[in-house]
């Protein structure tokens, strides 16, 4: 299966995605920005990190970069695009993904693990996967889930909520909520189910010993799901 | 050809730095503020010269780049 992964100036989180996608099986490139073909891929991660300082709004001017003329035409004929924590701020922007990211309910920067349940499992990315809750690591001062009311129930009606915050055992509520987002909302899909964003980082849970395993889970279910 | 763009969060949209500020004011005495809604400012310098066209590509600059227009309202507030 080949990956690429998408680099930004001020993407951080560009090299630890293409460690995690190497260790569970991808052939993965790294693509610079400026480029404007994208190599062959099964699928494309826009990584985390601060793209052009945030500036205006973060992933604004990402958004509008070179390479993301392809991507938006790979993610528009079905191909599978992942954006991770900036990289779900990037969706947004380009609209691929329904609502915004709004500064964090409590005007905090958050760095902590948190746990998600799995709410839609009629997709490539968990699709077959055996846990219901995972626990990743979230990093974000913008990660506040917004959306119109209209909006809110599109995404409901089509069955777009990816994951939502929760305690442990899976329990969605108010108190498991980091950052204000609308209904705990973690991690949204496009209506097709080809384009994930989520603000939580499943490349920083793939090792036993340095944080957790949950990331592992993650990775070998979509590298399975894409063979 | 100079404008100017306002952009402001619309109704709805939760605004936890414009309500910091409300209670800093209040902390230092200015205790008469119902609400402070925190926005941006944009100067533009452009080179089309006829109002109504650069008018018009602004609007559009609004749309594409610099409002979201989920969260966001855009005002074009002065030409000369």
């Amino acid at each position: 299966m080949k990956s690429s992964v998408i680099t930004f100036p001020g993407s951080n989180c560009d090299r630890d995605m293409d460690v995690a996608l190497k260790k569970f099986g991808f052939k993965n490139k790294m693509v610079w920005h400026d480029d404007t073909e994208l190599p062959k891929s099964d699928l494309i991660v826009l990584p985390g990190g601060f793209s052009y300082g945030d500036y205006l709004r973060c992933g604004s001017m990402a958004s509008k970069s070179k390479i993301m003329k392809s991507v938006i035409n790979f993610a528009n004929s079905g191909g599978m695009v992942m954006g991770i924590c900036n990289g779900f701020q990037i969706l947004v922007e380009t609209g691929l993904v329904p609502g915004v990211l709004l500064r964090n309910k409590y005007l905090e920067f958050i760095c902590k693990n948190v746990f998600v349940k799995i709410n839609n499992k009629t997709n490539n990315y968990f699709n077959k996967i055996k846990n219901d809750v995972l626990e990743f690591h979230i990093a974000h001062n913008e990660g506040n889930y917004f959306c119109t009311n209209d909006q809110l129930k599109e995404i409901e009606d089509n069955e777009q909520v990816a994951i939502n915050y929760c305690d442990q055992n899976g329990k969605i509520e108010e108190k498991f909520n980091p950052n204000g987002s609308i209904k705990n909302i973690a991690g949204i899909l496009n209506k097709e189910k080809n384009v994930l964003g989520m603000m939580p980082h499943p490349e920083r849970m793939i090792d036993n010993c340095l944080s957790g395993e949950d990331g592992s889970i993650f990775f070998n279910n979509l590298i399975n799901n894409l063979k | 050809m100079k404008i100017s763009v306002i952009i402001t969060l619309k109704k709805d949209v939760l605004d936890p730095q414009g309500k910091v500020i409300h209670q800093t004011l209040d902390g230092m005495g200015f205790d008469n503020v119902n609400q402070v809604r925190q926005g941006k400012y944009f100067e533009i310098d452009t080179k089309e010269d006829d109002p109504k066209k650069a008018k018009d590509k602004v609007e559009e600059m609004c749309k594409k780049l610099l409002a979201n227009l989920v969260i966001e309202n855009f005002k074009i507030i002065e030409v000369n």
